[in-house]
């Protein structure tokens, strides 16, 4: 005899020397109900107040958030809200980047609800609040990669991440944006959440837009939500997805790009599949529609475009001179849009965009990027981050992250924006190392790094301005006089991480010149 | 020629980054009447301290005839500017009145003969004028003309075509090459037309004017473009700086090339021959060098 019954005490046998249980018959009801019913009724479907319970959340817990709805974004203030009138307190807010809306948290970390703050940025009277002493504990500023990195090796330890989408169905699965009739809003691509949702304990997504299971192609998957809230909005959809953002015709945005152009065309990058990334200011944009037009007389093509995608590289990708968008963050509403219609415009992760630690990220395959700069200095370093008053006034980004790795590493600035030096002897913050920036571009002159004699040599015989980083500083100082020290305090309110998780800068509070 | 308003300082502190031919400090229409004091001691010290480089530095000062000209002059010259510009132009007598001007403050600061004059003509007795004007003075290096009076003088207005101008233009060219001095065209205020821009420097390029008045960095691209030298002009530019350096090295004063003369204006012009075609990449650095 060898059946089910008799088999029964070997099967426990197996089991106690694997170490797994044993079976017990499961008398769990299934579901009967038909999908289009039963969705309506999805046990992951609760009210905030009540996510934010059976997540289990606790005093002293971090909770983290991303800012791909930008200026336009409720999410965070309206969690928040909810969690102060729930009576929690001592929190760490792990957000990808804080902004000017989100001013209300001075409230809760005067209140005691929040008491640590985790960020790529810093904006507005928040910024404002916090250089002037607001925390008690100082602010750790990570890039985009430096915090996808820190969230995958437990450095920054998610408990429950607080994600809002622009669709999701009963299950979880979401968008940055919605094929549905009833779509409110669009901002392409979640890439930062998607590291949230991937390692955090728990994962509420906040939708506005409920669709029909499946909500395919997704960008969180069900398999990593425990709570879908539905509310009436998670933003102003005219602030979530922001206009194209037009060519710049200021003569000096026109005049760098045109030199940044010329540097990319004779820097020995640009050939036939090269990769490239920009950022968004006036001369990073217009540089793209300089190289274009070279890219087209020499018949080559890009065989990607990376980072914050723009609707100026999807006009790029379309007309078939760059082969596929890496899009961590939709710029614009033409990105965003791509990013719905384009077959090889793909959405990535912070940690495939630009992790430090990870097993591959597309960083590491980056020929050229070209980056903005609140000020650089002599030895190429760049802040981004702390304003020339010494107040936080912007975001690290992926400038660290970027600069590091690509091959050619490009920094477009004015000598001096207004009366305000560009161009210093030191930065005021040391976000970015100079050891990754290989050129920077000015109005006066290119610098090129002095670890890249071969790049200033092929700059040089191509007849470009060549001068170095001490001219445009004397320059710079020549025009503008030499600015007064910083009244900083001696509290430290932020900490400025490397990418690779060490500390490697401090910035102090600001007080009132005396 | 780019046009920057005299009051400005962010504009002027750097405009030369943007490689224009000459730089025109403006003390005359785009500064109101209570800024007039101001900008004339901003533009002297502007003048005294800003390392303009090799670009030529005009100021357009007001006309003698009202309170401020004099005052401009005086400011002016003993700034160290290269070129006066006399807006309003109708006379032989309205150069030498400011060339006597000129001479007074030259005399005093001990540098008679530096400052050089353009006359701007802006009006249908300036256009009868043009070729008096022209040759009023040693130191008249060019006449340009100013449209917007004129056209308001000739009881018309501006149009895309430019046909109203056609008549000046050719007057004020002809002038200017019989007394052996540049001709410069008149602004193009639309900024956002660079194509309309484009045509009208294309037709007074033809017309054999030596440059265009702009009103904004932007413009310079096109005038370049247009402008950019031909490789027979290229080639002898290369030939006059070839030989200067020559002659530098040798010890020798006068140069001639092909049996001509080459003086300042000559070196001057093959210069910035050379200059324009590196800056529309015709020519690197390296072929000049070599």
């Amino acid at each position: 005899m060898n059946n089910i019954q008799s088999r029964k005490k070997d099967v426990k046998a197996m089991a106690s020397k694997l170490g797994f249980a044993e079976y017990q018959e499961n008398n769990a009801c299934k579901r009967t109900a038909s999908l289009p019913e039963s969705q309506k009724q999805s046990p992951k479907i609760v009210s905030l107040e009540e996510a934010i319970k059976r997540t289990g959340l606790k005093d002293g817990m971090t909770i983290s958030f991303h800012h791909h709805f930008r200026g336009g974004d409720k999410v965070i203030n309206m969690v928040m809200a909810k969690i102060a009138e729930m009576g929690f307190k001592n929190l760490h807010l792990a957000a990808s980047s804080l902004i000017d809306v989100h001013k209300p948290l001075i409230e809760h970390i005067k209140n005691g609800v929040v008491t640590r703050i985790s960020t790529s940025g810093l904006r507005g009277d928040l910024a404002e609040e916090i250089s002037r002493g607001l925390m008690k504990e100082p602010v750790i500023f990570r890039s985009h990669g430096g915090r996808a990195a820190a969230i995958a090796n437990g450095d920054l330890k998610i408990d429950v991440a607080f994600l809002g989408t622009c669709s999701s169905d009963a299950a979880g699965n979401s968008c940055g944006y919605s094929r549905s009739e009833n779509a409110k809003s669009k901002c392409g691509s979640l890439g930062y959440a998607l590291v949230d949702a991937q390692y955090a304990d728990k994962v509420v997504v906040i939708t506005e837009d409920l669709v029909n299971y499946p909500n395919t192609p997704n960008s969180i998957s069900e398999d990593n939500v425990d709570y879908v809230v539905v509310v009436d909005s998670i933003g102003d959809p005219t602030k979530i997805s922001v206009g194209a953002i037009r060519d710049s015709k200021n003569p000096r945005d026109l005049l760098i790009a045109k030199t940044a152009a010329k540097v990319i065309i004779n820097g020995g990058y640009l050939k036939d599949g090269f990769s490239i990334q920009t950022g968004t200011g006036g001369a990073a944009l217009a540089v793209v529609k300089y190289i274009r037009e070279s890219m087209i007389e020499q018949n080559i093509k890009a065989s990607f475009a990376l980072g914050g995608i723009t609707s100026h590289m999807v006009k790029l990708h379309e007309e078939g001179l760059i082969e596929r968008l890496l899009d961590v963050q939709s710029f614009d509403i033409g990105a965003a849009e791509s990013l719905v219609n384009n077959e090889y415009h793909k959405e990535i992760s912070g940690t495939e965009y630009a992790s430090y630690f990870q097993k591959g990220s597309a960083v590491h395959s980056l020929d050229m990027v070209i980056l903005s700069a609140l000020e650089v200095d002599v030895n190429f370093n760049v802040n981004v981050l702390v304003g020339s008053n010494g107040v936080i006034r912007g975001a690290i980004g992926g400038h660290p992250d970027t600069s590091a790795e690509a091959a050619m590493s490009i920094i477009v600035c004015p000598l001096l924006r207004g009366r305000i030096p560009c161009v210093v002897n030191e930065v005021t913050t040391l976000i970015t190392p100079g050891t990754g920036i290989d050129v920077v571009v000015t109005d006066f002159g290119i610098a090129v790094n002095p670890k890249r004699p071969e790049l200033a040599e092929r700059l040089s015989k191509a007849g470009l301005n060549i001068v170095t980083m001490e001219y445009l500083r004397d320059k710079a100082l020549s025009i503008s006089g030499t600015p007064e020290a910083l009244p900083f305090g001696d509290k430290v309110v932020g900490v400025v991480m490397n990418r690779d998780g060490s500390v490697m800068d401090v910035i102090n509070n600001v007080v009132d010149a005396k | 020629m780019m046009f920057i308003p005299g009051n400005n300082p962010a504009m002027m502190q750097d405009a030369y980054v943007y490689a224009p031919d000459s730089i025109m400090l403006d003390l005359e229409d785009a500064i109101s009447m209570q800024e007039k004091d101001a900008a004339r001691t901003l533009v002297h010290y502007a003048l005294k301290s800003i390392d303009y480089g090799n670009i030529e530095m005009v100021v357009r000062v007001n006309p003698l005839t009202s309170p401020y000209g004099k005052k401009d002059v005086r400011a002016v010259v003993s700034g160290g500017v290269d070129v006066i510009r006399m807006p309003k132009t109708e006379t032989a007598q309205d150069v030498i009145d400011l060339e006597n001007e000129i001479i007074k403050v030259e005399t005093e600061l001990g540098c008679l003969g530096r400052t050089r004059i353009m006359a701007a003509i802006e009006s249908t007795l300036g256009v009868i004028n043009a070729y008096e004007i022209a040759t009023a003075s040693k130191r008249m290096i060019g006449i340009a003309l100013g449209a917007e009076d004129y056209s308001a003088n000739l009881k018309t207005s501006r149009s895309k075509e430019g046909s109203e101008l056609m008549y000046a233009r050719e007057r004020i060219i002809v002038a200017a090459r019989a007394a052996g001095i540049d001709a410069l065209d008149t602004v193009f205020s639309d900024l956002n037309d660079m194509e309309g821009f484009r045509n009208e420097v294309a037709i007074i390029k033809q017309l054999g004017f030596d440059g265009k008045s702009i009103i904004n960095p932007r413009q310079i691209e096109v005038v370049n473009e247009v402008f950019a030298p031909t490789r027979k002009e290229i080639d002898k530019a290369m030939r006059i700086v070839a030989a200067i350096k020559e002659a530098e090295q040798k010890g020798l004063g006068v140069i001639a090339v092909n049996g001509k003369m080459v003086d300042k204006p000559v070196a001057i012009r093959a210069q910035r021959c050379i200059d324009l075609a590196i800056a529309s990449g015709i020519l690197t650095k390296e072929e000049v060098d070599e």
